[in-house]
């Protein structure tokens, strides 16, 4: 277990890297999906198997193929290398550390587990989040699928031509 | 885990591999003769008797044509395209029932390679991984009309998974579980699920349909328009691995039909002949394996009949029909279980 912990991190950090390194645009997508099934390893390590293939559905399954499909259509096939100006680097290697300063200091809180969820080896699996969600989360939830739906509602009415 | 387990599931797994594939090759036969018979005519009838070699002598000559890589093409996504479409056709055995269980020396094991409590969804994912099999191909070969292909496949497959999604909500309200193996086991006795859900299983048969892009949906490769489509600059066995991972898709979609609504390895009348509970088992594989036959049937019977559609047409029937009447199945039954249980 701990080897394929180990295995499946590994990957998933060489592939995250890849994807900011490669120049080629559809390579980057290539490897941001090897990442997201690898993330979905670790979700069944975790024997979260609901998890694992939502995971797999929507982000592998859904957003990357929207995400090829725009790059195809924007046919960016030769390699293209990025002509941006100084300031723009700059900013953008400020800003991307200070993200990374902040995801860092968010995963230390994460070390300890909060006593009011202590980890349930059957949270992961289908019933168990079914309850929990319709549950305890229940207002949070509703209001989400309604902010999706706005969302949606939005996306259809800047996509008309004549509203 | 134990050994003997290890072992037999081992065995097992490529016992299915090569059921899988034999099944395919042979649908190429069967899809041949069909038609054969659709338009009046003889079909394969050279290679051995009644053609049945047939299927050998296509992969062989796949085998020996020469392989070709465009020059302008994209060399490493090529290659991986037609793997990719291969790899998770294959996939998607691994957690149908194929039959109940079978007792060797004083032991039972499950005909079931992976009996995951969230099998359907599993299903959905590997078919939604299937998508970039046909993406990546149509794109790294460099070519406006497999580009054209792939783009119409993609997005025909991701509208399609929406409405397929939706239509099993209902069955899994009636069922209340996503293991295949339980979805099977409650179908016992001719509680066979589309009697239940008859709307959700026409949806389902509609999308499966278009998720293996089989006529009439089989805009992708629609060759008055796009010549070949997606795999119009492919040859030798990278074009085999694609059309045969059309066969093996169909032959597993045609399983998860018989598994989800058409009660799997059920069969009628099995409680009163008596049989000893390895004969059943074994009987029962015989009958899910008969109803796929059937569904394989379906396939090319409705190939040989209906022309292909448009594609606002398939994108109207996706979105404005199958949708909203998937939506209604989920309310109906919704309201049906609600109802019911109050009184």
């Amino acid at each position: 277990m701990v080897f394929l912990f180990y295995f499946l991190s590994a990957i998933m950090i060489l592939t995250a890297l890849f994807v900011v390194f490669s120049k080629n645009p559809v390579d980057s997508v290539i490897y941001l999906i090897i990442c997201f099934i690898a993330m979905a390893g670790q979700y069944i390590l975790l024997n979260s198997q609901f998890l694992a293939v939502v995971h797999v559905i929507v982000y592998t399954g859904a957003i990357m193929v929207l995400f090829l499909f725009v790059i195809m259509l924007l046919n960016l096939n030769k390699e293209i290398i990025l002509q941006k100006s100084k300031v723009t680097r700059i900013s953008a290697v400020v800003t991307g550390g200070i993200f990374f300063l902040v995801m860092v200091a968010a995963t230390r809180l994460t070390l300890e587990i909060h006593p009011r969820y202590a980890f349930d080896s059957k949270i992961g699996l289908v019933s168990e989040v079914g309850k929990t969600l319709f549950h305890e989360f229940l207002l949070p939830f509703e209001i989400s699928s309604v902010l999706f739906i706005s969302a949606m509602i939005g996306a259809v009415m800047f996509g008309k031509k004549d509203v | 885990m134990d050994l003997t387990l290890y072992i037999y599931k081992t065995i097992f797994l490529f016992i299915i591999l090569l059921v899988t594939l034999v099944v395919a090759m042979y649908s190429t036969y069967g899809e041949r003769k069909v038609a054969a018979f659709m338009q009046d005519r003889r079909g394969p009838n050279r290679a051995g008797p009644f053609g049945l070699l047939q299927p050998i002598a296509d992969g062989v000559k796949m085998f020996m044509k020469e392989e070709i890589i465009p020059l302008s093409a994209n060399k490493k996504l090529f290659i991986l395209g037609p793997s990719i479409a291969m790899t998770t056709a294959m996939l998607t055995g691994v957690v149908i029932p194929w039959g109940g269980i079978i007792t060797i020396a004083g032991r039972e094991f499950s005909m079931q390679i992976a009996d995951l409590n969230i099998g359907i969804l599993y299903v959905f994912a590997m078919v939604s991984i299937g998508v970039y099999g046909i993406m990546i191909g149509g794109w790294a070969s460099n070519n406006k009309y497999a580009l054209l292909g792939s783009i119409r496949a993609a997005s025909q497959m991701i509208s399609y998974e929406l409405a397929m999604g939706l239509s099993i909500v209902g069955l899994i309200l009636t069922t209340g579980s996503l293991s295949l193996n339980e979805i099977v086991a409650q179908q016992h006795g001719m509680h066979w699920n589309v009697f239940y859900q008859p709307l959700g299983f026409l949806i389902f048969l509609v999308c499966a349909f278009a998720e293996t892009n089989r006529a009439p949906f089989d805009l992708p490769e629609c060759e008055t328009e796009l010549i070949g489509g997606y795999h119009t600059e492919y040859s030798s066995m990278k074009l085999g691995f694609y059309l045969f991972a059309e066969y093996i898709n169909m032959f597993i979609s045609s399983a998860v039909i018989a598994t989800l609504y058409f009660g799997g390895y059920n069969m009628p009348f099995i409680d009163q002949i008596g049989l000893s509970p390895n004969m059943v088992t074994l009987l029962g594989t015989f009958f899910f394996f008969m109803k796929i036959f059937f569904f394989i049937f379906l396939f090319m019977w409705i190939r040989w009949t209906l022309p292909r559609f448009r594609y606002d047409q398939l994108m109207n029937l996706g979105w404005k029909k199958l949708m909203p009447l998937a939506i209604f199945n989920i309310m109906a039954t919704g309201a049906y279980y609600y109802f019911t249980e109050l009184t």
